[in-house]
């Protein structure tokens, strides 16, 4: 049954949580700036409570069953992470607090900067970017600044290739750039007479994804990072895939200018439902004049006796201010807390595991759907989600049966190079024994496709909705509960 | 620490594969580069880490031991248990987007109750699922404004009594928009509401005010709106929502584009983020807001369901023809402050917001009777900041203060140089008033120090 909403719910006159009365002597309300009504859901809390608690039951979790979702690098997040962001000490701090005050934080994400240049090989980091996207944005304003204080203004192409994230070119467009699409060779690698054939003075940059959104790493990576160097261009590497790469190898090490990180991908903190998430992003020595404003630096030195100040540093070219404050500093806790646990050793486990997992997938699937790259892959792998004998049966009707076998579909129709793709990142985080349930469900719904179909067109079947009509939810635009004076409604 | 994998596992599944050793599935990677030796504290088991993240954490004083009048941007508000303990449920905070709908009701419909939430907060038509936070939500307004006239319009209008932060990031995301002009915020037009009135025309593609603005002040905008109206230009208000209890909202006031920074709504100050910035529109603007947006529609049985809708506007589909290259959305904060509003209630959120303005006021009386304390604009009516100018200077006032156990408030001068010793101050329903006589008292002993 749906589930009413807050305002189905709403009884006038109930109440929820209420406060003391006022204990100051009363002043008058500003006159002529008052509003009549606030139309907000009358509830006691325990109906609240139940509502909430309803709905939540609606969703799949991680927390609930496997997640194969590629690129989103759906690993279990770990409990104690929930534990450390809420303790007091961080919860209860005000962003302008005097520094002196908030040591503690400044520290933690003063060592956290230095963990993430160290684990990725960059000479500085900022944590302010509040999600991927963001961090895309600032490493193409920082390659737009860069480029204008050298005078080079007519650098404004942007190279993106077909295999990179999604995002990638509406991040470039907010700067202006022109987006030129880079092709892959069939080996899923950039094509580098491609490349070669771009390179001149309008250069700005490339960027790369890698391993890309195919689960390859690029085998000419050094190759294509000097020919954009020699060229002029900086590289910025999109880091969303880093959970492939901890402790193996490092960005930066092959010259890799500009980088990002997801710290609710690569270490651990929950996706939330949507976000919050946090995108850090890195940067090479010649860059560090160009980071956002402010980052967090050592301002007076410590000896044996005396810790560092901490506090906050205003790059001298910076590309300006970002977001208010300092970034998601909740979400810098949690992944401050993971990587404290995982060391050397345990950053490389973590590697070694996701792509132990993928490949070990890829190789018990791959004989019943077309896997169109056929080499070893990283943390996840694209496959084929149709078949030439079944025109009727889609990528969407696979990742919708899945659901009837309690699995989240994987990542579909993405990247766009692979027809009907389904990209599936199962992460480190899971077991054989679940790996191998995801391939049997895998089967018999290739097996339904053939002798069964209506099985896939008509799933889910168990899900709390099953199918919805989009067109129609675009047609009608219902998009809040109407209050009754709204859009004559 | 966090795989499951037995050695057992490990030989099976590279036997499946076909190679020896976890090495070779790297081999793709240059040799040179591959294993790099990391610097890196030797790893802690969860008791340690707790421990250690506990020790961190007391290096800090909070508002939890100190009396706090810290205010511009980022409130102490009380927040209901309830808010935390439901968004601790596995289902919402390990759920990822709800791209797949039939299995992410939960999250759609608590997105759709934010939207309509927010609509009837604002006084708006539309909500949009959330930006990062209030600078990015300003950001997106000023995107917005000049996507809306083709970036033919080539003007911003923007308060100085603006967040300082709201303006920075504007500017920085606009950076490569090179004949634009992002004006009225120097020092010479001050917050002059009428020289700002005045610098409207009919290039200016949208005027950005806050509502209370950034010293806590109402300001009456009703003649900027008709004015920037009658040149065509779209007007945005930064409101903050606590004060939309008591206030008329941005909707019936006029403006085209209600946002704001949304941590008010039962968000912690956790430093800084993460925070939610809330965005809301006119009907006529539905098409060209960025971000995520749910809406109702029914699956093949007819059965009511939510789903993500309007994506054709959106980076993963118009790539880079996209309104906005955001992907994400503040997804588990809005949840955090759909349950604040919901469990506070109608009832529950006049009285938060009542309470906040009769101690605010209180708070600026007491200050303002004490030597060497005044009233900045004691004419202005306010909702729970204000400014009080000292004969002192601010840092020393600070400084004492703290000795005490109190955070001050905000030192305007930092972004204002034009505001010498001007010290800010916000009072949110926890504050009593024993707190606040407490706050006087110190005060008093700055003057004769």
């Amino acid at each position: 049954m749906a589930e009413p909403t807050i305002f189905d719910l709403s009884v006038p006159g109930r109440k929820g949580v209420t406060f003391p009365d006022s204990d100051v002597p009363e002043t008058a309300l500003p006159e002529g700036f008052l509003r009549d009504q606030l139309a907000f859901p009358e509830m006691s809390e325990m109906d609240a409570v139940r509502h909430f608690t309803s709905i939540s039951q609606k969703n799949y979790a991680i927390d609930l069953g496997f997640y194969p979702l590629g690129s989103c690098t759906m690993k279990f997040n770990p409990k104690i992470n929930e534990v450390t962001s809420r303790y007091p000490g961080f919860a209860c701090t005000h962003p302008l607090q005097p520094i002196e005050s908030v040591q503690g934080n400044l520290y933690l994400m003063f060592t956290l900067q230095e963990m993430l240049k160290e684990i990725a090989g960059f000479a500085g980091v900022t944590l302010m970017p509040s999600a991927g996207a963001q961090g895309e944005m600032v490493g193409t304003m920082i390659i737009h600044k860069y480029h204008h204080d050298r005078g080079d203004q007519q650098r404004t192409r942007m190279l993106i290739p077909d295999s990179a994230h999604g995002t990638n070119p509406a991040s470039s467009a907010m700067l202006g750039f022109e987006i030129v699409p880079l092709p892959s060779d069939s080996r899923g690698n950039v094509d580098l007479e491609a490349l070669r054939g771009l390179c001149d003075d309008r250069l700005a940059g490339l960027m790369l994804t890698n391993p890309n959104t195919l689960g390859l790493f690029d085998e000419n990576v050094a190759e294509v990072i000097r020919l954009v160097h020699q060229a002029g261009g900086l590289v910025y590497g999109d880091g969303a895939n880093m959970n492939a790469l901890l402790g193996v190898f490092r960005p930066g090490d092959v010259g890799i200018d500009v980088l990002h990180f997801n710290l609710h991908k690569t270490f651990s903190t929950p996706h939330g439902g949507g976000g919050p998430g946090s995108g850090p992003v890195a940067v090479q020595k010649h860059l560090l004049p160009y980071l956002p404003d402010p980052i967090v630096g050592i301002i007076e030195e410590g000896d044996e006796e005396t810790a560092p100040l901490y506090g906050f540093i205003h790059p001298e070219k910076s590309i300006g201010r970002i977001k208010t404050f300092y970034g998601h500093f909740g979400v810098m806790v949690r992944a401050f807390t993971y990587i404290s646990m995982l060391g050397q050793a345990g950053l490389r486990d973590i590697a070694e595991m996701a792509v132990l997992n993928a490949n070990y997938l890829q190789e018990k699937l791959k004989h019943t759907y077309t896997l169109p790259y056929d080499r070893k892959c990283m943390h996840e792998f694209v496959l084929e989600g149709h078949w030439k004998d079944l025109p009727g049966v889609h990528a969407l009707d696979i990742a919708k049966r899945l659901m009837d076998y309690d699995f989240h579909p994987p990542t579909n129709y993405f990247p766009l190079i692979v027809p009907e793709a389904l990209m599936i990142e199962p992460t480190e985080t899971e077991n054989k024994e679940t790996l191998d349930r995801f391939v049997d469900a895998m089967l018999k719904i290739a097996d339904e496709a053939k002798n069964q179909p209506e099985l896939l067109h008509d799933a889910p079947h168990n899900t709390p909705v099953r199918r919805c009509d989009e067109l129609k939810a675009a047609k009608d635009l219902v998009l809040c509960c109407y209050s009754g004076d709204l859009l004559g409604g | 620490m966090f795989t499951p994998h037995t050695k057992n596992d490990v030989e099976v599944m590279l036997k499946s594969i076909g190679v020896e050793k976890l090495e070779d599935l790297f081999d793709v990677i240059p040799a040179e580069f591959r294993y790099p030796d990391l610097n890196l504290a030797p790893r802690l088991s969860e008791m340690e880490a707790a421990a250690e993240l506990e020790n961190i954490a007391s290096a800090n004083a909070t508002t939890k031991e100190y009396l706090s009048f810290l205010g511009a941007g980022a409130y102490d508000h009380y927040i209901p248990a309830a808010v935390d303990n439901l968004l601790q449920r596995g289902e919402f905070y390990t759920a990822y987007t709800p791209y797949q709908p039939e299995i992410s009701q939960g999250t759609l419909q608590a997105i759709f109750e934010f939207q309509s939430l927010i609509c009837r907060l604002t006084g708006m038509d539309v909500s949009n699922a959330s930006h990062y936070d209030g600078a990015t939500a300003a950001a997106e307004a000023a995107i917005l404004a000049l996507g809306h006239f083709r970036n033919k319009r080539k003007k911003i209008l923007v308060s100085r009594s603006v967040n300082p932060q709201f303006r920075q990031t504007m500017r920085a995301y606009t950076q490569a928009h090179e004949d634009l002009q992002i004006v009225g915020d120097e020092i010479e037009t001050g917050a002059d509401l009428e020289k700002l009135i005045a610098m409207i025309d009919h290039d200016t593609a949208l005027v950005l005010v806050q509502y209370p603005d950034f010293f806590g002040r109402i300001v009456d905008y009703k003649k900027l709106i008709e004015t920037a109206h009658a040149y065509g230009a779209l007007v945005a208000m930064a409101v903050n929502p606590t004060a939309m209890g008591m206030l008329t909202p941005p909707g019936d006031l006029g403006a085209d584009i209600a946002l704001g920074e949304g941590q008010p709504l039962g968000i912690p100050l956790s430093f800084g983020g993460p925070y939610l910035g809330f965005f809301a529109v006119k009907k006529d603007l539905m098409r060209k807001l960025s971000g995520r947006l749910v809406g109702e529609t029914t699956d093949v049985e007819g059965k009511l369901a939510y789903v993500l809708t309007l994506t054709a506007r959106e980076q993963h589909i118009r790539r880079e023809k996209a309104s906005s290259n955001i992907c994400s959305n503040q997804g588990l904060m809005t949840l955090a402050a759909t349950i604040y509003m919901t469990v506070l209630g109608k009832f529950g959120f006049r009285q938060v917001s009542n309470l906040c303005y009769q101690k605010a006021h209180y708070a600026a009386k007491q200050i303002s009777q004490l030597e060497g304390f005044s009233l900045v604009d004691p004419d202005t009516p306010f909702f729970h900041e204000f400014v009080v100018k000292c004969e002192k200077p601010v840092d020393d006032i600070l400084d004492h203060l703290l000795a005490h156990e109190i955070f001050g408030g905000y030192k305007l001068e930092n972004d204002y140089p034009e505001m010498k010793n001007c010290l800010m101050l916000a009072v949110t329903e926890k504050i009593s008033r024993e707190d606040i006589d407490y706050l006087c008292e110190v005060l008093e002993e700055v003057n004769h120090g």
